[in-house]
């Protein structure tokens, strides 16, 4: 069983959200998506300053087996990258929730925050999978 | 789905299972790159006992192979082993394989496990013809075990002396075939072992410290080398000619299966070629992605990938004649990205061979 941490906030397409607070949220992949994936040797970051709708591509993570698409988990406007990832795209692998975080977000007034998975209803999703 | 004898192993070793062709097979048991790196310096062990080994025998095999295969089955010894493609009579590839000579009447395929069928079948409508029978041998195992330490990890287990096998001939070991050939590029050998006695000399091989690597590391390894990938680099409806195989075929000889296509193709122009690709910057290449130079010439991503001897994103392509390499792009998604024409193989001896 994949780790999930329970401070977090998810999507069905394995995007994880923390809350930065005053609207803004840093957002990642989960260690149950880089795990599937296999290891992982190019990220590409969306830019910062671009604004995406909820769902949006807005960058791609490419393991040795496949390219996988990250979407935005909410409308908002990008804040930054972690462009840490661009040399060392392995951090995903080794800390998903932590040092392999990819953007982060600052989100419109409309964003639709209930849409949003709990730990535990991300863990009943991806419970079939593994 | 079908199962490898080694399959229990697979599991023990933290595999992450596959379905490859109706085969369960491991992708991985846990990072590629670092198998890939096993073989590349070390030595790294593969179960490929989904492949497919057709004995042929009798006092018309060797006429029959000549007819069959597309390279020159007189040309090897006793114990050497010949890489050929096996075509249809359009000159479409149905298949590439090894085939090595056991004895002056007895032959030993080794054929892919995607193409079983076909060529199974394929092989019985062509031998009808000769005075000589197929048998497929089912209750194997086949481990590879690659790398630069391979012979000197296996060594202690058998009994005959490995480095006298040259490199592309087989030896017997009692009932262990072994030939000294491989799909990584690296020194190494491949072992037929029967069925029962597959699990033990796996096991052995670990404890010997052999790192056991999944089907991802055999692509990454196989395309590094150059070496060509049944299903994306070749398949039924290209010809060895237009896909960087013509050193494969026999010259001056047109009794083989798809020899008239073929010299009916040479006559009218070969219209495309294989080449070697590196991206200039960031990203990954990949199978099916499309190429353009600056005159039009186009041309498709047979294999690609990340290379980890390497760190870069490679490929081979098939792309028209007259593809001008200055020029050259390649289409990822929305951006269109400079490639760079290298010549195989990326890498040789476990070293990069990509000029910076």
């Amino acid at each position: 069983m994949s780790y999930v941490p329970d401070n977090l906030k998810y999507t069905a397409s394995h995007e994880w959200l923390e809350d930065l607070g005053n609207g803004v949220y840093r957002v990642g992949i989960t260690e149950f998506a880089q795990e599937q994936l296999g290891d992982i040797v190019f990220v590409e970051l969306p830019e910062v300053g671009e604004s995406y709708a909820q769902e949006d591509e807005c960058g791609v993570v490419e393991s040795v087996k496949t390219a996988s698409d990250i979407y935005a988990p909410l409308v908002g406007t990008v804040t930054a990258a972690n462009t840490a990832l661009e040399d060392t795209p392995e951090l995903i692998n080794d800390s998903p929730f932590d040092d392999g975080w990819i953007f982060e977000i600052e989100l419109d007034e409309d964003a639709d925050i209930e849409s949003l998975l709990s730990a535990e209803d991300y863990r009943n999703s991806i419970a079939d999978e593994e | 789905m079908k199962q490898t004898v080694l399959n229990e192993a697979h599991r023990k070793a933290g595999a992450k299972m596959v379905d490859f062709g109706g085969w369960e097979m491991p992708i991985n048991y846990g990072s590629q790159i670092e198998e890939h790196h096993a073989v590349r310096q070390n030595v790294g062990i593969f179960d490929v006992s989904h492949m497919t080994v057709i004995d042929v025998e009798g006092p018309e095999a060797t006429a029959f192979l000549y007819q069959l295969l597309a390279n020159d089955i007189k040309k090897i010894n006793l114990n050497q082993a010949l890489y050929s493609t096996m075509l249809n009579h359009e000159g479409g590839v149905i298949d590439d394989l090894i085939t090595y000579k056991i004895s002056e009447q007895k032959y030993r395929m080794v054929v892919n496990a995607s193409t079983r069928e076909k060529d199974l079948a394929w092989i019985e409508a062509q031998i009808t013809e000769f005075d000589a029978f197929m048998q497929e041998q089912t209750d194997n195992a086949i481990i590879a075990v690659q790398g630069p330490n391979a012979l000197a990890t296996l060594q202690p287990l058998v009994d005959l002396e490995l480095q006298e096998i040259k490199r592309f001939y087989a030896a017997y070991n009692d009932d262990m075939f072994i030939g000294r050939t491989g799909y990584t590029g690296e020194d190494g050998v491949e072992v037929i072992v029967p069925s029962e006695a597959a699990e033990a000399l796996w096991q052995q091989l670990i404890d010997a410290g052999a790192q056991p690597c999944g089907l991802g590391a055999r692509d990454t390894l196989r395309l590094e080398s150059g070496m060509h990938l049944y299903g994306q680099d070749m398949h039924e409806n290209i010809t060895p000619l237009e896909c960087g195989l013509g050193w494969t075929l026999r010259k001056h000889d047109e009794t083989y299966n798809g020899a008239e296509a073929l010299a009916a193709l040479r006559e009218a122009g070969v219209q495309t070629k294989l080449i070697g690709l590196v991206l200039e910057g960031r990203g990954i290449l990949r199978h099916d992605q499309t190429l353009i130079d600056g005159d039009g010439n186009q041309g498709v991503i047979t294999s690609g990938g990340y290379s980890p001897t390497t760190e870069k994103a490679i490929a081979m392509a098939v792309v028209d004649k007259d593809m001008n390499p200055e020029s050259l792009q390649v289409q990822i998604r929305n951006k269109t990205l400079p490639c760079r024409v290298v010549k195989l193989p990326f890498v040789r001896n476990g070293k990069s061979l990509i000029e910076d």
